[in-house]
């Protein structure tokens, strides 16, 4: 048992606990458009992912989010400017204005461009941004494969192909530097599409098909795709199950989305097929004769960590009845958005997972 | 316990295997040899089904393992029964960790989860892997990785386990901690081993009997049967054929104890020395370095050397070697310092004028090769280099002869494959040539008509610089031995010197008679003596 614990604590919190957090915390963002909120939870998901998360590839995703984050306040704004939205008493400058006609729907292009309405858009690109980022943090935070390995034993197949291609990634990058250093030796430096092609992406396609034809060998020699002795009309079944609740799903979505359903119709579509698809998992998955090494827990920590983000979202219902505005401030006239304290403080809150499951691996191992 | 009847196996026209009938009994560590190409990896494939199941092609014949007839199922259906480790580990890993990746089979069979937890614990402990437990497999030394592969295939419990070439990447140190590993295994378990190596004086010692693989037939005998008629034999056998000695003996021990007629008859004579003509200087580096992100690979280390000279750049994995090569052709990094071939720095050259200073053959040589035929390869490595129409093709041929030109490169043996990117890197007329890891899948045959090829070229006024941890090919083919450790060079010079003293590199003759290297040199020694005394 001893083992387990000491690696819980290498590995930090359990993947679910992470998204779950991330996702809370997303809700949060999404019940505001008060900027102090917003930023106060980019700052906290910022804090939360440098102590806590490890050194594997995907930890840089962050980052990367940060920067699609920034393109979407970006992009909001510049709609904003051409295609106009809320208007205000504080003109900052006019645009040559054009009204496209009724059959293209009869928008505006251009026009003025108010203080007020630039102040709306930042906002809602703001929001936009805020949750993009919470999912970046759990893109940097939740290792992929822990969190495939606590997918039910059902969908083992799935999860399997997907930890086979997180491996092959890296590989690529490495063989494509490789060949390409190996292209320097020859003396060719060509940069014309047809030579590349032949002379770095033939080669490389090479490579990864040896690759993959040497781990098929090795997994199959391992005991991959043992025949199992599920009888073939279970197996039907199970298939059948999948398949009903995929479509209830689906459709359920739909004519949620859609007015033309009766909410009721689109309720009950949309539990059935989730209904459907639970039983055909768990039904599959009594019945694989596969084992687990070792399933991840989901200790008193990782209910810590979802605790923490719930407690954001607790904080932004409770501003929501007792200081009503705050989280939805108004734009016109301007004026300084006032701090919602009871969320402020649930998101506040939410920093915990800093504390409680700090990084504490370290990058070691021989050459 | 592994048994062949009459197994034919046939690849498109090709026979590989014809009318095999072999059993290996249990519990016995039994060596399979063959010449590059022979299809030891087609026998050893067959053993848990991977061919015909994964392969394709006909075979006719029975194969039983353990009592299971492998005709009748999959290979997957036999992991428990037969475990099988391939070349090279790091393409069959299929999780990143260690734990979990001796877990996968277990897993597969569906075993309890407190059985798995006891079996991975007891396979950590036999292969002495407790320190590594818990971390990625990316962060583990080659040694460690290739015992994980051995590990993951003896979870399921398999009554045979079969490696095919587990040590020839590996240098001396990593390859003694595998071979033991797996003579404990045979030993304390009883595991019945079938193992293919072309690096056969670091396996005979450990090996209890021995298949000679050729021209698809079998035979099998004690190692030293074996070994004698064998095409391939290490030193230690051809030494043994030269002074006849019965047996012949098949390891150092044996062969030491039998040695001392030899050695008087040797007495007050040396290795005829070649008289070592070395032209101008060509190299100059002074304070290589190249790091990496976290490691330093090469750390300050000089060199020069003269055209004419056949140095061997020694050291275990990981030491720099390569890293040393990369930055002395110019297109690897160097971190800090300076390379100056022939007055120029590689470095800063366009990548055409770089090769016509410094030619590197990489350790892949297929990287090298892009078109579809050795004639089209050849063309293009003219045009590449600004030679005259048919330079490259007359190189080549006079490297190796009989290669057919519309053949296509990947479908070269490994031998001839090297030559040619050799052929393609000598287009360019570099007066420095450089080898990382030439040996890597050549048998005996092979590595002599390289080194008989290297030293050639260092006649003609090349000065070659090869990096291998291969102590026998050290021993043909250089005069002098730069060893490296941890990014810096611990020793440098003649070879003689160099790799006598060291416990880890010393050639198998040097071991039996001091002072020594190859068979060759005491062949010829022999035969002055003999003309002397007549």
């Amino acid at each position: 048992m001893k083992t387990a614990v000491s690696r819980a604590a290498h590995h930090g919190a359990h993947p679910v606990a992470w998204w779950g957090w991330a996702l809370l915390l997303a809700t949060a963002a999404s019940r505001t458009a008060n900027p102090w909120l917003l930023l106060l939870v980019v700052a906290v998901s910022g804090l939360v992912v440098t102590w806590c998360r490890g050194d594997e590839p995907w930890s840089g995703a962050y980052r990367v989010f940060l920067l699609i984050g920034a393109a979407a306040i970006a992009v909001r704004m510049v709609f904003y400017v051409v295609f106009g939205g809320a208007d205000g008493a504080t003109v900052l400058f006019e645009l040559p204005s054009v009204q496209l006609p009724e059959w293209a729907a009869g928008f505006r292009l251009g026009g003025a461009v108010s203080a007020e309405g630039a102040l709306a858009a930042a906002y809602d690109g703001l929001r936009l941004a805020t949750l993009l980022v919470c999912v970046g943090a759990a893109n940097a935070l939740a290792s992929p494969r822990r969190l495939l390995r606590s997918v039910p034993a059902a969908l083992y197949e799935v999860s399997v192909a997907v930890v086979v291609a997180l491996s092959v990634a890296p590989q690529l990058v490495e063989s494509v530097a490789r060949i390409r250093r190996a292209r320097a030796l020859r003396g060719n430096v060509s940069r014309s599409p047809a030579n590349l092609m032949r002379t770095v992406v033939v080669p490389v396609l090479h490579d990864a098909l040896d690759r993959s034809l040497a781990l098929a060998a090795a997994m199959a020699s391992r005991g991959y795709g043992r025949a199992s002795d599920i009888p073939a009309a279970a197996r039907r079944a199970t298939s059948a199950f999948l398949l009903t609740g995929m479509l209830g799903l689906c459709a359920g979505a739909y004519a949620l989305l859609g007015s033309a359903t009766p909410a009721p119709v689109a309720w009950s579509l949309l539990a059935c097929g989730a209904g459907a698809a639970v039983f055909g998992i768990a039904f599959a998955s009594r019945r694989v004769p596969r084992t687990r090494y070792r399933a991840d827990v989901f200790g008193g920590r990782d209910w810590a960590v979802l605790l923490s983000g719930a407690a954001a979202v607790a904080g932004t219902v409770l501003s929501g009845i007792a200081e009503p505005g705050t989280l939805w401030p108004a734009t016109s006239p301007l004026a300084v958005p006032p701090l919602p304290l009871y969320a402020a403080c649930g998101v506040l809150i939410a920093a915990a997972p800093a504390l409680l499951a700090p990084n504490t691996s370290t990058k070691a191992g021989p050459r | 316990m592994i048994d062949f009847d009459r197994v034919t196996f046939r690849y498109a026209e090709r026979t590989i295997l014809d009318d095999v009938s072999l059993d290996v009994p249990e519990g016995e560590f039994c060596l399979l040899v063959g010449t590059t190409g022979a299809g030891k990896s087609t026998l050893l494939r067959c053993v848990n089904g991977l061919v015909p199941h994964f392969t394709g092609g006909t075979m006719t014949g029975e194969i039983t393992v353990a009592g299971r007839s492998v005709r009748s199922s999959s290979p997957a259906d036999l992991a428990d029964a037969v475990g099988y480790v391939a070349q090279d580990p790091l393409a069959g890993f299929v999780t990143d960790d260690v734990e979990l990746e001796l877990a996968y089979t277990a897993e597969q069979l569906g075993l309890r989860q407190a059985a798995m937890r006891k079996r991975v614990t007891e396979i950590v402990d036999l292969l002495g892997l407790s320190d590594v437990r818990g971390r990625a497999l990316a962060a583990l030394s080659s040694g460690q990785r290739q015992r994980v592969a051995i590990g993951a295939a003896l979870v399921a419990g398999p009554a045979a386990l079969v490696l095919d070439e587990p040590t020839s990447a590996l240098d001396p140190g990593a390859a003694d901690e595998v071979l033991s590993a797996l003579h404990r295994l045979v030993h304390d378990l009883g595991v019945t081993v079938l193992l293919a190596e072309h690096r056969l004086e670091r396996v005979v010692q450990y090996a209890d009997s021995a298949l000679l693989l050729q021209g698809g037939k079998v035979t099998a005998g004690s190692l030293g049967e074996v070994l004698g008629d064998s095409p391939v034999a290490p030193p230690v056998v051809r030494l043994g054929e030269l002074a006849g000695w019965a047996g012949p003996p098949v390891t150092i021990r044996q062969a030491r104890r039998t040695a001392s007629g030899l050695r008087e008859r040797l007495a007050g004579r040396a290795p005829a020395a070649a008289a070592e003509r070395t032209g101008p200087a060509l190299l100059e580096a002074s304070g290589v370095t190249v790091d990496y992100p976290g490691v330093r690979a090469v750390d300050g280390i000089d060199l020069t050397a003269a055209r004419g000279e056949r140095i061997a750049v020694m050291g275990r994995n990981g030491s720099g070697k390569s890293s040393l090569l990369w930055a002395l052709q110019g297109t690897g990094r160097r971190s800090a310092g300076s390379v100056s071939i022939e007055g120029g720095d590689p470095a800063a050259l366009k990548p055409g004028r770089r090769r016509s200073l410094a030619g590197l053959v990489p350790a892949e040589p297929a990287d090298l090769l892009y078109a579809e035929t050795v004639a089209g390869e050849c063309e293009g490595a003219d045009r590449d280099g600004d030679a005259p129409a048919g330079t490259c093709a007359k190189i080549l041929a006079d490297l190796v002869d009989g290669i057919d030109d519309r053949t296509h490169p990947r479908d070269l043996s490994e031998g001839q494959r090297l030559a040619l990117a050799l052929a393609v890197t000598l287009t360019a007329a570099p007066p420095l040539l450089l080898l990382d890891e030439p040996t890597r899948g050549l048998d005996y045959p092979g590595k002599d008509a390289l080194a008989a090829r290297l030293r050639k070229l260092a006649e003609a006024g090349h000065c070659v610089i090869v990096s291998t941890h291969d102590v026998e090919f050290v021993a043909e083919f250089a005069s002098r031995v730069a060893l490296l450790s941890d990014g810096q060079v611990v020793a440098d010079g003649p070879a003689r010197g160099i790799v006598s003293a060291s416990p880890m590199f010393a050639p198998q003759v040097e071991k039996i008679l001091p002072g020594w290297l190859t068979v060759d040199e005491v062949a010829a020694a022999l035969g002055g003596a003999d003309d002397g005394a007549e």
